[in-house]
């Protein structure tokens, strides 16, 4: 597939800001939408809009299938071993906090241990730290090195037999670099301590065999692969989710409510209490099926060729020091963050939004590893496969423009 | 050099803004303004100084010296120190009654705020809310 012929499919890409073309670098907080899913999530408003799983009328039953649809798309895509494992949620972060929670109240003893690695999100550490703080369980941290990888050599020497379970991205959101999940998880089960990750950036650009990297939890947004916000999943073995208690009580996730006691509903709805994001979830098939068609062998080459070109012009400028730099045949997905000598990273931003390019600057929700690499924030330019080469000249251009400008 | 009055001061900036079309000269002019900003004495980089509500670190200090406000600011991003630059050239040597009771119009005027991001606008907002706090301490 040519590249414009795929960027027909996104309506968002093709305006103009501050009357400059839009060059959206922005992908990974928040992708652009295709119409296939922009479709769906309107036709399902629109047409569907009744609730799952309940009453017995028409339009319940079609927007049940839509969903329980879309929930056996979603495990076929994950290749996880069966639909009880698949949990929707309403994003990464709601996924790792329900699993930080009621992991941590089925599991985690006074003395136990968590690990998160240095480069984690936010959203990957807040809910271990306060879970850890509730059950007084000890959050340590794996560390990073000056190219932006994973101590692997140090794993071994801080799992102990309390370490309970380590959450670990796929790929950093500020580094970019794939870490070797299944070996990752080798180390962990040798020392009978479970595997949670972060694929939020990782789906869209890696994928995922759960059963094949052994992770015992995976989970991924909606809205970074093409879908709807207010959309994620969880992926959860199927023998850890049934020993962990729901979540939230209320409608869906019950079997019977009696004053004297209730009785959970089985998996997944277990863990799906109230109304669900019904209109939205469904969008993840068209998204999953657009991130599919994404792999293309001639995107994936064009894909490739933006990548280098970039990866070449970033790390050839001595005034820019960038973060996460690939080591022999490892996989940097195409993201970029770095920092320009005695330049702030939002006079940057700012001056490359009014040359209409959209990037991201500051901490990229990940304070500590900003800390580990003693900045106040960082710039980052992170693409899609829509992204053409004439944007990334554009970019790196501007760049060069905007810094000659604040220098 | 004769001062000039407050109004004159705020005539001038929207007559200097008024001079570009683009908001990206318009950043140019501010950036200039930082790069231009009297140096900021080291030891007043403290954490009480600094406004808070912006997203880069912006500090501000003043003196009062016979009757007159004289502020000093300083911040690490540079299109920041440009608008606090902008805001204390206007405001720096005024009678505390004199900034209390101006209304910072000017500011809507420029069409600066809308031409921040909301991070941004919010930042001006607190710089424009210490400005006054200062002078209502000072009436």
């Amino acid at each position: 597939m040519h590249v414009e012929e795929l960027r027909k499919c996104f309506p968002g890409l093709s305006q103009t800001v501050y009357g400059k073309p839009l060059v959206y670098f922005d992908n990974a907080a928040t992708s652009m939408r295709p119409v296939q899913v922009i479709d769906k999530l309107s036709n399902l408003s629109l047409l569907k809009n009744s609730n799952i799983h309940r009453a017995v009328h028409a339009l319940a039953a079609e927007a049940t299938e839509e969903y329980e649809r879309t929930r056996e798309y979603v495990r076929a895509y994950l290749n996880a071993a069966g639909r009880e494992e698949i949990v929707f949620t309403s994003g990464t972060t709601a996924a790792i906090n329900l699993v930080a929670f009621c992991f941590g109240e089925a599991f985690i003893e006074e003395g136990d241990e968590i690990i998160v690695s240095e480069e984690e999100h936010h959203s990957n550490i807040v809910p271990w730290q306060m879970m850890c703080q509730r059950k007084g369980a000890t959050l340590k941290v794996l560390p990073v090195d000056d190219e932006g990888h994973l101590r692997l050599d140090v794993l071994k020497g801080i799992l102990t037999p309390r370490t309970k379970l380590l959450a670990v991205a796929q790929v950093s959101n500020t580094l970019g670099i794939e870490n070797p999940i299944k070996e990752i998880v080798n180390i962990c089960h040798s020392k009978n301590c479970l595997v949670l990750t972060d694929g939020a950036q990782g789906i869209v650009h890696t994928g995922i065999d759960v059963q094949d990297a052994g992770c015992d939890f995976y989970v991924f947004s909606g809205h970074k692969i093409y879908g709807a916000t207010g959309t994620g999943v969880l992926y959860g073995k199927k023998e850890l989710l049934e020993k962990m208690p729901p979540y939230m009580g209320g409608g869906e996730m019950i079997a019977t409510v009696k004053f004297t006691g209730t009785t959970y509903a089985p998996l997944p709805g277990k863990f799906e209490a109230g109304t669900q994001n019904i209109n939205a979830i469904p969008t993840l098939v068209p998204a999953l099926e657009m991130a599919k068609q994404m792999s293309d062998n001639e995107l994936v080459r064009y894909g490739k060729g933006i990548s280098d070109y970039l990866y070449q012009a970033l790390s050839s400028n001595s005034r820019i020091r960038l973060f996460g730099v690939p080591r022999g045949a490892e996989k940097k997905i195409p993201l970029f963050s770095f920092t320009v000598e005695g330049v702030h990273h939002e006079d940057l931003a700012l001056i490359l939004d009014k040359m209409g390019i959209a990037v991201r600057s500051g901490q990229m929700c990940a304070e500590p590893m900003m800390d580990r690499f003693g900045v106040t924030g960082m710039l980052r330019a992170s693409l899609a496969p829509y992204n053409t080469m004439e944007e990334a000249e554009s970019f790196i251009k501007s760049l060069e423009k905007a810094i000659d400008m604040l220098l | 050099m004769e001062t000039m009055s407050l109004e004159e001061a705020k005539n001038q900036v929207i007559e200097d803004f008024s001079l570009y079309d683009e908001w990206l000269d318009k950043y140019e002019y501010l950036i200039e303004l930082g790069k231009n900003l009297d140096s900021y004495p080291q030891e007043a980089r403290t954490d009480d100084r600094l406004i808070k509500g912006c997203q880069s670190r912006v500090w501000l200090d003043w003196q009062l010296k016979e009757g007159k406000i004289w502020f000093a600011a300083d911040s690490d991003a540079i299109i920041t120190k440009g608008i606090i630059s902008l805001l204390i050239s206007v405001y720096s040597g005024r009678t505390p009654q004199e900034i209390a009771a101006d209304d910072f119009g000017f500011i809507e005027q420029i069409g600066l705020k809308e031409n921040l991001s909301p991070t941004r606008a919010n930042g001006l907002v607190s710089m424009i809310g210490t400005i006054k706090r200062v002078a209502a301490e000072n009436l």
